[in-house]
């Protein structure tokens, strides 16, 4: 699921469409929302760089990390950035989005441009598409949008301008494809579900096990929280543009250097069988004994028909 | 850059690791304090075979509160103070007044912040990159500021923009049980979003106990070059010149 993701975002905007877009949203108890945004991020980044993408260039709006963390994760999983500044920009959003450090300078760089006003809305939109012109020219070639923390975004301003800017971007007729990261649990229902109704696609990262009321663990259930930590459900809703939704899960697994995603496994199946105390006897049934069990006739069961029989004699 | 600073090393000090560069995000609860962890830190910090300078930034207690406490586990902060590797931010009077305000006359969390980056630019070059802020603790941080969570959040950011940039550690103590009844309790989860290490105080399930105080969970979601979201459970028992940290069912 996580590369049907990808490939969307690859493939990009139909004639006459709207741009794709993704919405990635994870809570607390299971907060690989931006592992999961990195993820895409870098194979966006080398689709971008093979040529294999719609968009020949990516706008990455970054609240969460400075553009160096970028820089640096992009290395790291094999991107090719010694000519980054043709196919990457990013407005940094992170290093003084208040302009609280006039007076002191700060790092620059030629992939990198500074916001030091992140409660205008309207600037960071004609920003963003300056700045993807700037990458693939103003004629028919697109670029894809990057924004990692809408959360960090509905700080500074309205959900409403937020959303405009959102629905703006989709719309552009140079914009390919578009993904945010979001914390559901910092929102109200509302709020999240504004954003999802903006996507095509929303990937949920959803805890393993629920405890309790699904929000926070305690240590009383520490051993399962230990075990299943660095693990998690990924929860996939692509809508289609007939208007269907298509519904698909998978396990994502946040190791050292990178994010896995699989089928769903049984791993819960053992987890659960790891609580059932063992005894002498058996506390479930085999397959025979439980076919066995429903081809028993009970006692006074299927009578109906027998009644009726002795009625009607 | 910051490690133990030669000293033995306990549990706690296993599951952080090293601090450069991380924001460390410390929760409590009326039933267990984790301010011995702040000490901890704090005394970790001031080590003599480290080069780190403190910048403690105080919304909860005097100067003097701090040094009686650090007296007594071996470190003289009135002595690092004259020595110029601890600052103290005694921020106990201060009261939000309006942001325009703030910005004009220069006073504030924006004047604090202010004040901390140079602080730090004017430090000589060897000391820049090993530099710690504290903050105890962001509660009364949210209290001083009228209840303006947004404002606590942004001084939070900047804060963590040093971590970054400077390679400084940040560390913040805030009780979580302030906020349990509150339906979306938006300071402490945005604290954990953004924390590197979390690291919770929490009571006993089983309830009080003479040799044990409580339990620490530490998350430590790795500094991407490591493993990642190495989860550690211990218990700990607060005594009068240390702590001592111990898995459950190992004291005989």
């Amino acid at each position: 699921m996580a590369d049907s993701i990808c490939r969307a975002l690859r493939d990009g905007a139909l004639e006459g469409e709207h741009a794709p877009a993704l919405t990635i949203k994870d809570n607390i108890a299971s907060p690989f929302g931006f592992d999961v945004f990195s993820h895409v991020l870098s194979q966006l980044s080398s689709n971008i760089l093979a040529g294999k993408s719609q968009s020949r260039g990516l706008v990455l709006v970054a609240f969460r990390r400075s553009p160096s963390f970028y820089v640096d994760f992009l290395k790291r999983k094999g991107v090719d950035i010694s000519s980054s500044h043709k196919w990457i920009q990013i407005l940094d959003c992170y290093s003084d989005p208040l302009g609280w450090k006039d007076g002191f300078s700060l790092e620059t760089s030629n992939v990198a441009s500074s916001c030091k006003n992140v409660k205008d809305v309207h600037k960071l939109l004609s920003t963003i598409i300056e700045l993807g012109q700037g990458l693939v020219g103003q004629g028919k070639v697109r670029f894809s949008a990057a924004i990692d923390s809408v959360s960090e975004m509905v700080r500074h301003a309205s959900v409403s301008s937020v959303s405009g800017l959102l629905s703006n971007l989709r719309s552009h007729d140079q914009v390919s494809s578009i993904f945010w990261l979001l914390h559901s649990d910092l929102h109200e229902d509302r709020v999240t579900a504004a954003f999802e109704y903006l996507s095509t696609m929303v990937a949920s990262v959803e805890p393993l096990n629920q405890f309790g009321n699904g929000q926070r663990s305690n240590m009383n259930t520490f051993p399962l929280l230990e075990q299943s930590f660095a693990k998690g459900k990924f929860h996939v809703r692509f809508k289609r543009r007939n208007g269907r939704v298509r519904v698909a899960c998978e396990e994502v697994r946040v190791e050292q250097s990178d994010v896995n995603f699989t089928s769903v496994s049984s791993d819960n199946g053992m987890i659960n069988e790891g609580l059932i105390p063992k005894v002498q006897f058996n506390l479930q049934l085999s397959e025979k004994e439980r076919i066995d069990r429903a081809n028993v006739v009970l006692p006074f069961e299927h009578q109906g028909q027998m009644l009726a029989k002795l009625w009607t004699d | 850059m910051e490690d133990n600073g030669g000293a033995p090393s306990n549990l706690l000090d296993d599951a952080v690791g090293a601090l450069a560069g991380r924001f460390v995000a410390v929760e409590d609860s009326v039933e267990t304090s984790a301010a011995f962890v702040l000490h901890h830190l704090l005394k970790r910090a001031l080590s003599p075979l480290s080069p780190t300078v403190v910048l403690f930034v105080s919304f909860a207690h005097p100067f003097s509160h701090y040094d009686r406490i650090l007296r007594k586990l071996g470190c003289n902060l009135a002595a690092q103070r004259d020595n110029k590797r601890f600052f103290f931010f005694d921020m106990l009077m201060w009261e939000y007044q309006d942001r325009d305000e703030e910005k004009t006359r220069g006073d504030g969390l924006v004047a604090l912040y202010g004040e901390i980056q140079k602080l730090i630019s004017d430090l000589p070059e060897e000391r820049k990159n090993s530099v710690t802020i504290m903050i105890d603790d962001v509660s009364l941080m949210e209290v001083a500021a009228k209840g303006s969570t947004n404002l606590v959040l942004d001084f939070l950011h900047y804060c963590h923009t040093l971590t970054s940039e400077l390679g400084c550690s940040l560390v913040a103590l805030n009780h979580g049980d302030i906020y349990s009844s509150t339906e979306r309790p938006t300071l402490i989860l945005q604290m954990e979003y953004l924390a590197g290490i979390l690291i919770k105080a929490e009571p006993l399930a089983t309830g009080l106990a003479k040799d044990v105080h409580g339990q620490l969970t530490v998350l430590n979601r790795g500094d991407g070059q490591g493993s990642r979201y190495k989860l550690c459970n211990f218990h700990f028992k607060v005594k009068e010149n240390n702590v001592e940290y111990f898995f459950p069912g190992s004291r005989s």
